[in-house]
């Protein structure tokens, strides 16, 4: 993956740059030795490395306002970490660029049970928020597989999703307002406890743009009342196809389950092998969620059984208990430790229409076998959000690159059928170089003009979404603020 | 009037325009300072382009009647989350409402509480720009974090920023049945309060609204017969402290209420202005003091529609508060001397000034309808 190369100007000047960071932050907030920021040199997507010039742990808002002047000042690119785990490369560093990590920043500034909101600093990670909250039997609806590690801040960046879209949506549909610092230090407050925006939805374009607009400090989001209950179904079925129609008819019949996951044959035989959920072996397994009362619950599964038996399954299991519950749920939880366990993977995050999906599973087996790299699917199939592993050795030469070039075809087959290229992990520098087959060059312009506005010289999070080439001429020759 | 036939048609018209152009959808949404300029009506992109049910997803040319693509949806069992409110009876205009119009307007109903804003269901654009470059932002799909969301940025935007062309929508199952679970004689506070009670239970409340002059707090449910009938009973029991709730289960009934707190149907007689004030639900009782006005609440309590005399400065009267308040029905000599919409902090100023010059480096774009500098 080619990376810009560092600027020599910054470089040689990291003495003065790292001494000006520490006369306004505690000395322990300033990490600069090179012994210690290599813990900083890469996040999620570990295949990439690259130690940056200084770290900054900032303890507030203005403390984070202090760095970006600064930074802003002496032309030193900035790239914001959250919790470091973006599986896109989206803080992966470079030699000349200072790290702005808000793990610091973790405090809750506010709950409102009468209002539906919780206002946090953005170092706090996405379970947490729940954590703070589940007293009262509220939780925060957005639930990343990571939601025990990552952080508001890398949530807002990416607009992360997670299990329960289908009901709940994603990042930006749970975010009603964010304190913001500009590059050139200006702290912004952007929405608030209320909802919807006076003027341009500038929300809206915050979130999901993996930190090159600003470093977002504080957050408030909506917070909901859990539901009564859950339970989860399982349907297996002989084909893809029918398993794909079956999600189709379940939908169209006016129930919205919370969730409906989908694996296929390699990955419910690995996850069984790994967590033995007592799966059956068949090409297609679905987990069907509904909430409610017990009585809501009974209704809405029987609708949803009704559906799953016209397709003629070869398994069909309703969880008669929390213990069964949990074991339904076992396997799918534990599909990307069962892959860790064979090989090294790729997790791609592509999305295609639902209609779609047996054709895009058929291509994805033919490639496979072309490519010789085994691949399992593990997928939100409600919202058409997959999640093909593709397993490789990192040890044999050769066999990255393999991946990654398998990995691309994937994802333009994703774009071809109607999709994209992400659905919730982001861009990131993994998929920076593959926009271009989503969109023409003006499409990418008018994306970059905004970032134009927020930060003209390109200092935030520079080398990230948009092809190096796109790019090049705004982080080269800073346009003039 | 220019009225393009295509995208490309659209696009040539805006890159040979010599001077402002006003975009028209549908034409009932008159909101906004005056704008000067040649209209430009889009009614003539229509049609629904691909519709598939068990993807929930419809894509529909930007001048797409909205009843086309409602009745669409209904023969499906479908429908659009966010209930787009028609000004039609409030503003006493007449014509169809138009796809494109709900989006450049951000519009939403009761149900934007539980089940997002318009820009929530929205999951792709096509837009000219003010240079005549057709873009296009989003897609088909209802999880997509590809690059910037500008389909977010559109919405809401009154055309200022391009001129929609296409747009492409999450729908959802409509549902069996509803019912509303009405109290009496609440005071603001009160009601606010049994909203707020009401919202935060597990019992999946899809409208929240508190009508001062017919004294009731509704609130609303849907879904299955069953779950409605049972979630209603523990609605009820829930509310108690607030008095004997009256449950209302025919769904004729019910659905018309819901219109008309949706379309605000409730002002459409009186004359004067009409603001609309967003702010959240706590403050909602102690704002609509401030305005001293004729008042309405939806989204329990954040929401509130304030009739005043004409001509009338009601952020005047709110002072400093947290939220936005937006001029929805006035004459067009107080849509130019008042700020239409809420007068912006500096530093997001400059944005929104910063994001037209890129997006309609001319300025020809319904110049001014949002207010800030033009130049």
């Amino acid at each position: 993956m080619e990376m810009p190369i560092p600027d020599a100007a910054v470089l040689s000047k990291k003495d003065r740059i790292v001494a000006r960071l520490s006369s306004v932050l505690p000395r322990s907030a300033v990490i600069h030795d090179e012994a210690e920021t290599k813990a900083y040199e890469c996040d999620a997507l570990t295949a990439y490395k690259c130690p940056p010039l200084a770290v900054t742990l900032p303890g507030s808002t203005e403390d984070v306002a202090a760095i970006l002047r600064i930074c802003h000042e002496e032309g030193v690119p900035v790239v914001p970490r959250g919790a470091g785990t973006s599986l896109a490369g989206g803080s992966l560093p470079t030699a000349d660029s200072v790290i702005l990590g808000v793990a610091r920043l973790n405090r809750v500034l506010e709950t409102n049970y009468d209002d539906r909101y919780i206002r946090v600093q953005t170092g706090r990670t996405n379970l947490s928020v729940t954590g703070a909250v589940e007293q009262e039997d509220f939780f925060y609806a957005p639930d990343p597989s990571s939601q025990l590690a990552c952080a508001i801040a890398g949530n807002i960046a990416m607009n992360s999703g997670g299990a329960h879209c289908l009901k709940y949506g994603v990042t930006t549909n749970n975010l009603l307002g964010v304190t913001m610092v500009t590059m050139d230090g200006q702290v912004m407050e952007i929405g608030g406890a209320h909802l919807d925006a006076a003027g341009y939805d500038l929300l809206g374009v915050i979130c999901g743009s993996e930190g090159q607009l600003g470093v977002v400090t504080e957050a408030t989001l909506r917070i909901l009342r859990k539901p009564e209950g859950a339970r989860p179904v399982l349907i297996g079925y002989d084909s893809n196809e029918v398993a794909g129609a079956c999600v189709s008819d379940i939908i169209k019949a006016g129930v919205l389950p919370v969730a409906i996951e989908f694996m296929d044959r390699p990955c419910i035989e690995a996850t069984e092998a790994f967590a033995k959920a007592g799966y059956p072996m068949c090409e297609a397994l679905l987990i069907v969620e509904v909430e409610g009362s017990p009585a809501e619950i009974d209704e809405q599964l029987g609708v949803i059984m009704q559906i799953a038996r016209r397709h003629n399954p070869v398994e069909l299991r309703e969880a008669q208990s929390e213990d069964e519950a949990k074991r339904i749920w076992l396997g799918r939880k534990s599909a990307f430790g069962a892959m860790g366990q064979i090989n090294d993977y790729m997790c791609l995050d592509g999305t295609i229409p639902v209609s779609a999906l047996p054709q895009v599973l058929r291509r994805i087996g033919e490639m496979s076998r072309d490519y010789g790299l085994e691949v399992a699917n593990v997928f939100h199939a409600g919202d058409g959000n997959m999640h093909p592993l593709i397993l490789f050795d990192a040890n044999k030469p050769g066999d990255l690159e393999l991946c990654e070039a398998f990995g691309a075809d994937i994802l333009k087959l994703c774009v071809e059928v109607g999709g994209c290229l992400t659905g919730e992990h982001g861009v990131g520098i993994e998929k920076r170089d593959l926009m271009s087959t989503q969109f023409k060059p003006e499409d990418l312009e008018i994306q970059m003009k905004v970032k134009d506005v927020f930060d003209p010289a390109w200092l935030l999070n520079p080398a990230k979404v948009f092809p190096l080439d796109a790019s090049r001429g705004r982080r080269e020759k800073p346009v003039a603020a | 009037m220019l009225s393009p036939a295509t995208e490309t048609e659209l696009a040539e018209c805006i890159a040979d325009a010599a001077g402002p152009v006003r975009i028209i959808g549908g034409g009932t949404r008159p909101i906004g300072r005056p704008v000067a300029g040649e209209a430009l009506s889009v009614a003539g992109l229509n049609g629904i382009s691909l519709y598939e049910p068990g993807a929930l997803t419809i894509v529909a040319g930007a001048g797409t009647p909205l009843a086309e693509i409602e009745a669409a949806l209904a023969a499906e069992n479908q429908r659009l989350p966010f209930e787009p409110m028609d000004h039609r009876a409030l503003l006493g205009t007449d014509g169809e409402p138009t796809i494109g119009g709900v989006v450049a307007a951000n519009v939403s109903g009761p149900r934007r509480i539980q089940a997002g804003a318009c820009r929530d269901s929205l999951i792709g654009v096509r837009f000219v720009d003010g240079a005549g470059t057709m873009l296009k932002n989003g897609g088909r799909v209802m999880k997509n974090v590809t690059g910037y969301d500008l389909v977010k940025l559109l919405a809401g935007s009154y055309g200022t920023l391009g001129v929609l062309s296409e747009v492409a929508f999450k729908v959802l199952p409509d549902v069996e049945a509803q019912a509303s679970v009405v109290l009496s004689g609440l005071g603001p506070h009160q009601a606010v309060e049994a909203m707020a009670m009401a919202l935060s239970s597990p019992f999946e409340v899809s409208g929240a609204a508190h009508l001062p002059g017919a004294g009731r707090t509704v609130l609303r449910l849907e879904g299955f017969t069953a779950s409605v009938a049972y979630r209603a009973d523990r609605l009820v029991d829930t509310l108690k402290m607030f008095g004997a709730a009256e449950v209302q289960s025919d769904g004729e009934a019910v659905r018309a209420e819901w219109r008309a707190i949706r379309d605000v149907t409730g002002f459409a007689d009186l004359p004067g202005d009409v603001w609309r004030i967003s702010v959240k639900p706590s403050d909602g009782p102690e704002i609509a003091a401030r305005a001293g006005a004729e008042v309405m609440f939806d989204w329990g309590g954040g929401l509130i529609w304030a009739q005043v005399d004409e001509g009338t400065d009601l952020r005047a009267r709110l002072g400093a508060f947290a939220g936005h308040a937006t001029l929805i029905r006035a004459s067009a000599d107080t849509r130019s001397r008042l700020a239409v919409f809420q007068p912006e902090a500096a530093g997001i100023a400059a944005v929104s000034h910063g994001l037209r010059k890129q997006f309609d480096p001319r300025g020809i774009l319904n110049a001014g309808l949002m207010g800030g500098a033009t130049e």
